[in-house]
């Protein structure tokens, strides 16, 4: 199994949502975050007084698959987040040990 | 009023019922539009401070001091209440014997003498005092802007008492309670002097003697909540044709084109700031068109009653323009932290508006003229004793109040305390538990 973690632009979020939900993916954890990248920051300007804003609003959305659903979702991902502009962000893909539903006890990829 | 005037007042208004026309032409009767319109305006002067310039200050600082700055305009419109009650509208416009031309006297203290047939001209003395009391509360509330994020409360609340009471209320009786400045033909018609040059002046003495904050000019202090900025503007605007038109002290022709020329100010001084931004910095900022709007309505005010609506719109433009530069010069140049822009905007406001009052008041230029064989000339350089007078007094007794409760409160909190932000320092809360 895969944990996909990404960072996108908030305005994409709505997209890459249906999109992975097209795909069959069952859940999804997403978390408003602030961070820069190459895109660095921007200035904002308050009567004359200009402050660097360096961390921009982002959405991080992590998604855990099966290992062979991993390389379709993030194709995914990248189709519906892209902008093609400088900040559209990044997924990072980390191995995903073991996973456990909760309510029911079950395990791995039947718990996903 | 002395008690045999108010005998005199009793026996006259009980002759008055029986016989309604018998002593109209020479007692002063009660006129009871002004009186309504009056009641009208201290309510709009009042919501000006709580809550219009509470919120408009209030967004602008950082989360962690919103409520110390609701506080500070808060507990400022308490205390000059009572203290304007207990004797402060006494001495800014009772009768100060030999001296009146520098105080009043003490004969109105306790509101003594003042009862429901009171008339002060022809509305009830008590509204009289109370819409003067609304002006006598937001003129220290507007210099809370200049010491933002940094003061201590009690040493606050001190300075505010001390400062109304030998700033405000002389220069008050001066200008308006027939004093020295006013016999000198000085026109201010809302408080070009009175209000916005003492609150600015006060207002860069505090800057510069209390410090920047801790950070300024490096570290980013962004408003942290501009929507409730934009509120409380919108709230000024409105609450400013009371302190304007209010003026007037009658619902009559001299109200009706204060408000005009009022609104003329707001709105030539909030697109103009805007210009100036978008040409300058690229973008029209929501901040900018509302610090214009401020920066034309504070001009207007000693002019709002004496000009007509071209007068009011050249001295809007030039609010906006010479207020943007001196904000701008203040804060990128000079480096002065007064939080909140007080002195460029109502400091450099009052000194433009009062001058140009003496230029657009002529008749010539729409204006009302000026009192009989004055010139533009003499008038003009009243003005400019009046400006001049205003910022020396103001400027030197404000600095030395300071150093006193600098020498003995203290002025200012921790550093640590600074940096964990005054509300829950101060006030043991926070604004927002979200």
């Amino acid at each position: 199994m895969k944990l996909i973690t990404a960072i996108i632009k908030p305005s994409k979020l709505d997209d890459v949502r249906q999109a992975l939900s097209s795909l069959g993916v069952q859940g999804m954890t997403v978390t408003e975050v602030k961070g820069f990248g190459r895109q660095k920051g921007h200035t904002e300007l308050y009567r004359g007084a200009e402050y660097v804003v360096d961390f921009l609003p982002k959405t991080r959305i992590e998604v855990a698959v099966a290992s062979d659903m991993a390389e379709r979702a993030i194709e995914t991902i990248l189709q519906s987040a892209r902008t093609g502009k400088i900040g559209d962000g990044k997924i990072f893909v980390y191995d995903l040990e073991q996973v456990v539903r909760i309510r029911t006890s079950e395990t791995g990829t039947n718990a996903l | 009023m002395t008690p045999g005037k108010s005998t005199r007042l009793f026996i006259a208004s009980l002759l008055l019922a029986a016989s309604p026309l018998a002593l109209a032409a020479e007692t002063p009767t009660l006129n009871t539009a002004n009186t309504a319109w009056l009641l009208t305006s201290s309510v709009l002067v009042l919501f000006m401070t709580i809550p219009g310039l509470a919120l408009f200050y209030g967004g602008l600082v950082r989360a962690k001091n919103v409520l110390s700055i609701l506080m500070q305009c808060f507990a400022i419109t308490c205390m000059v209440s009572i203290v304007w009650v207990l004797f402060a509208y006494s001495l800014a416009f009772g009768d100060g014997g030999a001296n009146n031309a520098w105080i009043g006297g003490m004969a109105k203290a306790l509101m003594a003498g003042i009862g429901v047939d009171t008339l002060k001209g022809d509305i009830p003395e008590t509204v009289f005092a109370m819409f003067q009391m609304t002006f006598a509360i937001i003129t220290p509330a507007l210099v809370v802007g200049a010491f933002a994020e940094r003061m201590k409360f009690s040493s606050m609340m001190l300075f505010s008492l001390l400062w109304l009471l030998v700033v405000y209320v002389p220069v008050c009786h001066w200008v308006w309670g027939d004093g020295w400045l006013q016999k000198m033909g000085v026109m201010d018609f809302a408080g070009g002097t009175v209000v916005h040059i003492n609150a600015g002046v006060a207002a860069l003495v505090a800057a510069l003697v209390l410090g920047r904050r801790k950070g300024f000019p490096e570290t980013a202090m962004p408003p942290h909540n501009l929507t409730m900025t934009v509120i409380g503007a919108c709230m000024l605007w409105v609450g400013w044709f009371g302190f304007n038109a209010g003026s007037a002290l009658a619902a009559n022709g001299t109200a009706g084109m204060t408000m005009l020329v009022t609104h003329i100010g707001a709105a030539a001084g909030s697109l103009t700031w805007m210009f100036c931004e978008w040409i300058r910095f690229g973008k029209p900022s929501v901040l900018g068109i509302v610090t214009g709007m401020v920066a034309g309505l504070g001009t207007i005010t000693p002019a709002s009653g004496f000009v007509g609506p071209l007068g009011a719109l050249v001295i809007g433009v030039t609010a906006g323009l010479v207020c943007f530069l001196a904000t701008n010069y203040m804060k990128r140049t000079l480096h002065v932290d007064d939080s909140l822009d007080v002195f460029p905007v109502h400091g450099v406001g009052g000194v433009i508006g009062t001058l140009l009052t003496g230029v657009f008041a002529a008749t010539t230029l729409g204006g009302v003229g000026f009192a009989e064989g004055v010139t533009m000339g003499k008038q003009v350089t009243t003005q400019i004793t009046g400006i001049l007078v205003t910022a020396a007094w103001c400027g030197i007794v404000t600095f030395i109040l300071l150093k006193l409760i600098d020498v003995t409160l203290g002025l200012r909190v921790t550093v640590e305390q600074e940096t964990e932000g005054l509300d829950t320092v101060l006030h043991n809360e926070t604004g927002y538990n979200l």
